[in-house]
């Protein structure tokens, strides 16, 4: 359990050694405080919808899920990608409506970067592993959080490094999206040098 | 007619949906530490991205608005489904090692971005003309970053020797590096660098001056 969670955030970082949400890792990390917003909804989503999906995939899809419904013999595994697409629109969506009406203030910080997890790959990823690792409920439960905390740390870290670059005199062809690459190569060389804390 | 060529080789350097608009790096990273599962990887996103253009662009007209973008997702995900199925069918071994990202071709920007920006407003034929095009340049990067990360991380190209290493009894030490993940961040990197020096008008001045412009009123 802790080392699950350990993996996750440190060793088996989603941004850094998986690559998964790169596309808005780069274009939300301008600033430090869209960047925070950002990986704390990636941290709520995740810690739902990894949970969610392992006990959907658990009595639904996977193999001889469906007993208790007289159909032993029917794999729905393969329907695992549409359906957990869904299950995090949905959730994404009910999470949306759910603090528009208990957190206002919360959700007037984190509204805009809901939509946009939907499509994060780090999500749909997350729970994709969580099947190809055959983690049970509470493995899960690890995994989503502390996927999610990784993601979150790395993007945060990388937007801090980001406000302070934007003062550094680079190469004009390295400008921009050039050097935010080498940065996350940095620090995924960084990262790496947590290997071998949890396994 | 001279839309039609221009669709398919636009997006391979000038507009490369890669290096310039940063879509559709998640997935091109992870799967090139040798250029099988590379090649595998560009095959399944060619076909998904010609076929989901061509079918959304298809049925556009009879799309209603607000359920645009779930319709587009349930498309893609379906193609997604069958070649996942078709690769474990075909290639047990290769589909193993691209694991999860044959599947998270559902949530690559490339697709949904060029249904969205582009099959919605034109025929079929430019639509998968336009999916062809994106899909050939992910795919010239992905190669790119392969061919170097397989050829100095273990010394081979397609599984065959080509720098003899130590370990067989030639001279070269492989770069452990290469087959890390950070490898592949730098080799983009420097690929945008390239690809600016030679072409400086996708040098991004605006977003640079924005930003600095921001920090200046904000302190």
């Amino acid at each position: 359990m802790t080392d699950i969670l350990i993996a996750a955030i440190f060793t088996d970082n989603l941004a850094l050694s998986f690559f998964l949400g790169i596309c808005t890792f780069l274009a939300v990390s301008q600033r430090l405080s869209t960047a925070l917003g950002l990986g704390l909804s990636v941290i709520v989503v995740q810690a739902i919808t990894v949970p969610v999906n392992a006990l959907i995939h658990r009595h639904l899809l996977a193999p001889g899920a469906l007993g208790w419904a007289g159909l032993p013999q029917v794999d729905l595994g393969f329907l695992r990608i549409l359906v957990f697409i869904g299950v995090i629109a949905a959730m994404v969506q009910l999470l949306e409506l759910l603090l528009d009406r208990f957190v206002p203030s919360l959700h007037r910080a984190l509204g805009v970067f809901l939509p946009l997890i939907t499509v994060n790959c780090a999500i749909l990823g997350g729970s994709l592993f969580m099947v190809e690792r055959r983690y049970d409920l509470a493995e899960a439960v690890a995994w989503g959080i502390g996927s999610g905390a990784g993601w979150a740390l790395a993007i945060v870290l990388f937007a801090a490094i980001r406000e302070r670059l934007r003062y550094s005199d680079t190469p004009r062809g390295l400008q921009g999206l050039g050097s935010a690459f080498i940065v996350t190569g940095l620090m995924s060389l960084g990262f790496a040098g947590f290997g071998g804390l949890a396994r | 007619m001279m839309l039609l060529p221009r669709a398919l080789t636009d997006p391979l350097i000038r507009a490369n949906p890669v290096t310039l608009q940063i879509l559709g790096i998640c997935s091109a990273l992870a799967v090139t530490t040798s250029l099988v599962t590379a090649l595998t990887m560009c095959g399944a996103l060619i076909f998904v991205l010609c076929a989901a253009s061509g079918l959304i662009s298809a049925i556009r007209r009879h799309i209603p608005r607000s359920i645009r973008l779930i319709l587009q997702i349930t498309i893609i995900a379906t193609l997604v489904i069958v070649i996942d199925e078709v690769l474990r069918a075909i290639a047990f071994e290769i589909s193993q090692r691209l694991s999860i990202f044959v599947g998270l071709i559902v949530t690559n920007c490339i697709v949904l971005g060029r249904a969205e920006s582009f099959a919605m407003h034109h025929p079929v034929w430019p639509s998968v003309l336009d999916g062809l095009g994106n899909a050939l340049g992910y795919s010239l990067v992905l190669v790119i970053v392969a061919t170097i990360r397989e050829l100095l991380g273990a010394g081979t190209l397609f599984g065959i020797s080509i720098l003899p290493t130590v370990a067989e009894g030639g001279w070269f030490v492989p770069l452990g590096l290469m087959q890390l993940a950070p490898s592949a961040f730098f080799i983009i990197g420097l690929l945008i660098w390239a690809i600016r020096a030679a072409r400086p008008e996708q040098v991004e001045d605006p977003s640079h001056q924005l930003v600095a412009l921001k920090a200046g009123t904000g302190s």
